[in-house]
This record gives structure tokens, sequence and C-alpha cells, in this order.
């Protein structure tokens, strides 16, 4: 645009470099107070100056909290949300968007309402379900056949029970059902014109097709498992089972304790950098996710 | 909505989405059925049948002064966390949108919060804006008991709403970015030449553009605020809820209330409350979305 504005550029410029320090600033005070020793991050004023211990402090926080385990944990379980939710939610909207069957409408409502509902908000219940998996089973039995059957299996204090609940909502299906309506037609009529059969249509032409939407969906239930809190909270009682997002709470000072906030920070840096990197890495992608599954 | 050349079969799709169907079927309408029948029962403290006492559940609930204490809280925090949220979003989006020479990697860098889990920022802030160390400090020596959330339930209320802001903040910046973008480069052009500066042409043309998306954004901010994951781990690792309830957010108020105190009813006639505000929002949001398409 050609008009001189110096006055606007100016404060453009004061806009952005604000919005820097706001956004930006708990980061390099998250950082350079996990570099200090126990002294320097103590100190009033506090220091910006990042200081040379960092490694010392993450170490101190890895050990402290067990993170080698919980990061562990966690990737397992962000990556598992990620590869259920990737593949399920592609089948979910290949069965709702190409096939004419009247279970099409049926499907499609039963799956657009879990959007409603976040796991927030029915947590409790939830638990109560994953505590004791076969109940619905065992009502349907009795009611059915009278019988009594006493079949137990419960996902506490395991990857299933710390996955799958999650997996089940609706956000990644209306990814895909939205970019397969973007799909000509003509492209399903081909495929059948040349003899293809449904399944052999999504393997070949979809799924190579959705290969962008793929790695949307990918980053972001990447950064969504990760940083799951509260139902692991409630899964997990065995501390082989931990995630990260649990040890923040072994990480915090104890109140009579010594202050060492420099290997909290470390810890808590620790903790936040896998799904920092994945955002920062694959920014481009993550975005268009982002804005696919709200819209 | 309906493609025209379609897979003949019933029992294929069937297949397909069964896993889905499996899943939501167990974890989510199986769940939402006993949110309904615990808060209409009650179990008996030694055990036995659960008995059917009709709204007893509710009428306990909305007799509990903390439970209005939890819904206040919850709507100052989602209006003010929304607010912020939206205005810091806005003001920085039309900033990036003027693409002034050197305004790229603010673009990138603004969306780094958003990737923070909200407990892990909870932390981060706790020492942060702590009264004793960290930024806050120097002002407390100068003006004693000025921030203190530890001690005040308002600064913490501040506290946790700030956590809010500063990890959601990345999310409205993205949506208003996008939301500009699309915005006629025309009317820019055609308002430059009548001799419109940026800041006219942000308040006048730009912002007056943004509606949709400005309403879209409350809405899901504002759900967000009321039931988001982050809402409870921000709260549950900033402030535990307190001091004296003063961050007790009716997500937080649900979980403890069922998993600490052990009252599924309670909790689960709270959730039936919870669920209706959403399903107010949600309505909202369709009925906007409706308007939208129509305008198209």
């Amino acid at each position: 645009m050609i008009q001189r504005t110096p006055f606007a550029n100016a404060l453009t410029y004061c806009v952005m470099i604000f919005g820097f320090l706001l956004l930006i600033g708990p980061f390099i005070v998250i950082v350079s107070g996990a570099s200090q020793t126990f002294q320097q991050v103590n100190a009033i004023p506090f220091s910006f100056m990042p200081q040379d211990r960092l490694l010392e402090n993450m170490g101190a926080a890895w050990s402290r909290a067990h993170l080698g385990t919980a990061m562990l944990n966690s990737f397992v379980m962000a990556s598992l949300v990620t590869v259920g939710k990737v593949a399920l939610s592609a089948l979910t909207a290949f069965a709702i968007v190409f096939f004419r069957t009247p279970l099409k409408g049926f499907f499609f409502w039963m799956v657009f309402i879990t959007l409603m509902l976040p796991l927030e908000v029915r947590v409790v219940p939830t638990y109560a379900v994953a505590a004791d998996l076969f109940q619905p089973v065992r009502l349907l039995i009795s009611a059915v056949t009278g019988f009594e059957v006493s079949v137990d299996w419960n996902l506490l204090n395991s990857y299933a029970g710390l996955t799958l609940p999650l997996i089940a909502t609706a956000t990644g299906t209306f990814l895909y059902r939205q970019f397969y309506l973007t799909l000509p037609d003509e492209l399903a009529e081909a495929a059948r014109m040349d003899g293809s059969g449904a399944i052999r249509f999504f393997i070949d032409m979809l799924l190579p097709l959705s290969r962008t939407n793929m790695l949307a969906l990918t980053t972001i239930m990447f950064v969504y498992g990760w940083n799951q809190y509260l139902w692991p909270l409630l899964m997990v009682t065995d501390p082989q089972y931990k995630t990260t997002m649990m040890s923040l709470v072994a990480l915090l000072p104890s109140d009579n304790g010594t202050p060492d906030w420099n290997v909290t920070l470390a810890g808590s840096l620790i903790i936040m950098l896998p799904p920092l990197i994945v955002v920062a890495v694959l920014q481009r992608w993550f975005v268009r996710g982002l804005v696919a599954t709200e819209k | 909505m309906d493609k025209r050349a379609a897979f003949r079969s019933w029992w294929l799709p069937s297949l397909f989405a069964l896993p889905q169907i499996i899943l939501i079927l167990l974890f989510f309408y199986w769940p939402a059925v006993a949110v309904l029948r615990w808060a209409f029962t009650l179990e008996p403290p030694f055990g036995g049948a659960a008995e059917f006492v009709g709204f007893a559940n509710f009428k306990e609930v909305f007799a509990d002064p903390l439970y209005w204490n939890s819904v206040g809280v919850s709507l100052a925090f989602a209006l003010c966390g929304t607010l912020a949220t939206i205005f810091i979003g806005l003001v920085l989006a039309l900033a990036v949108d003027r693409q002034l020479p050197g305004s790229a990697p603010f673009r990138f860098l603004y969306i780094l919060p958003y990737a923070i889990a909200g407990p892990a920022a909870g932390m981060a802030f706790r020492f942060i804006l702590s009264p004793e160390r960290g930024l806050m400090a120097s002002v407390n020596a100068a003006f004693p008991d000025f921030w203190n959330p530890a001690k005040y339930g308002s600064h913490a209320l501040i506290l946790v709403i700030v956590v809010f802001a500063w990890k959601w903040a990345g999310y409205t910046f993205i949506f208003l970015l996008a939301g500009l973008q699309s915005v006629p480069r025309s009317l820019i052009e055609a308002a430059a030449m009548d001799g419109c500066g940026p800041i006219r042409r942000a308040v006048d043309i730009q912002i007056p553009l943004l509606a949709p998306t400005l309403f879209f954004l409350l809405v899901i901010m504002m759900t967000e605020g009321f039931v988001g994951a982050d809402t409870y781990g921000i709260v549950a690792r900033t402030t535990d809820g307190g001091p004296n309830h003063g961050t007790d957010v009716m997500v937080y108020r649900i979980v403890e209330e069922a998993f600490r105190g052990l009252n599924y009813s309670g909790a689960s006639a709270q959730s039936l409350v919870l669920i209706g505000l959403i399903m107010i929002f949600t309505f909202i949001q369709f009925r906007f979305i409706e308007r939208q398409v129509h305008y198209k």
C-alpha cells in the first residue's frame, strides 16, 4: 500500500513489540529462571539474564519428578491418541460421505452430537465406565437372557484407558468430512467406472489426497494428547503410568522446603518442549488444522 | 451436503464406521445416560440400590451458596478471559495484517503459547507472578501487599485469567488474522484513496467486517472458559480453586465434588446444568453460522 503513515507505522511496531513481550516474555522468564542458581532465581528484582545452569537444573528436575517414565508415557499416549484419531476419523468420514445408505444420517448425527459435550463435563460417568467397562454389556445380557454374568475388565492404569475416551469425539471426523465434500463427484464416478470398489478407492485415492489433512490433524492431536491433564489424573494411580502433566505436582517446591524454583521451571520447560517443537516446526499444518476443525 | 456419486452398500460403511461408533457409544452415550440417571437418583451411603429422588439433587445444589459462588467465578473467568483474549488477538492481528517489513516473525511467535498445556503454563505463572519472587516481587517491595494471589481471591482470579488469556490469545490471533486476510483489498485501497489512515480503516472497515469471526470467537471462547480442557488444568495447578473458593470455577467444583467429596449425584446434577449451558452456546453458534452461510 502506497501511503505515508509514519505515526501509524510506529504505533504498529510498538503494538507488535508489546505483543511479543506479553506472549513470549513468559518463555524468556522461564528459560532464564531455569538456567539460574537457587539464589539468583529468588533474587529481587528478577534478572532476565540466562545463566549457565540450565542443564544441571533440568537434570535435577528430571530425577526429582521421574520425568523419564513420564515423558515416555506422555509420548505413547499422545501418539496413540493421534494415530487412533487420524485413522478412525478417516474411516468414519468415508462412511458418512461416500455411501448412500439409510444409516448415513444416523451415523452423522451420532458423531455430530459428541461435539456438544467435552470430556470435562461428563468426566465423572466416563470414569465410571472406564473403571467397569463391561457394565453395559452385563446389563444388556441380564436384560435379554436373565443371566447375571460376572465379567470384569477395567481400563484404569492402562494405555487403553488413557487414550480410548479421548479418541471418542468428533473433531477429526469433521475435518475429513469437510475435505471429502470438496472433492469433485467425478472422482468417485471415474473410480467406479474403472472398476474400483469402495475399499480400493479409499486406499488408492482418498488417503493419498488427504495427506495434508492428516498432517494437520496429526499436529493438533499430538498437542491435544500431550496436554491432557484431568483424564490421566483420574485414570492413573500406578506411578508406572504417570504422564508429564501429573509430574508437575512433584516438581513444585514444597511449602516448607527450599523454594528452588529454578528446578521447577527447568522441569516445566522440559514438559513444555515437545508440543512447542511440534507447533513451531509444523506451524503451517497446525494452523490449517486448527482453522479447519473449528469451522 | 450429499454427494451424487456414491458407493452402494450398507454393510461396508457400517463396518468402516463401526470402531468409532463403538467408542462413542461406550465412552460418550453411555456416560451421558449415566449423568442423567445419577442426577435424579441418590445412592445410599452404605450401599444398596440407588433411589430415585426426583429433583432433590438439583435443589440441594441450588441451595448451596458455594455452588452459586462457583457460577459467579466461572462467569467472571469466562467473560474476562474471553474479552481479554479477543482484544489482544484483535490488536495483534490488525498490526501484523499491515505487513510492514519485519512483521513475519511475529506472526510465527504469537502462536507459540497455544502449544503449552494449561497446567504447565499455570505452574510457570505461579512463579512469574508470585508475590515473593519473579516479576511482581519488586512491585510488592515498593507497595507492600499490592499483589498476593495466595491471600486474596480477586488476585488469584486475575492470575488464572492472565494464564488463560496468555494461552488463548494466539488462538484468537490466528482466526482474526485469517479473517482480516479475507477482507477485500479493494475496500482498503479505496478507503486509503479517500484519505483514511490505517487506524481509521481498522475501526471503520476491518473491525465491522470481522464481526462474524469475532462473534464466532466469542462463543468458542466462552465455551472454552466454562468447560474447556484447560480451564480445569489452569485452576488446579495455579491456585487449587483457592484461596477461600476465590477461583472455584464450575468444572473444578464438579471434579472436586465427585472425586474428593464422592458425591456423584450432586456432581452429575451440576454437570447437567453445565451441559444445558453449553447446549445454549452451541445453539447460538449454529444459528449464527446458518445466518453466515445465508449471507454468502
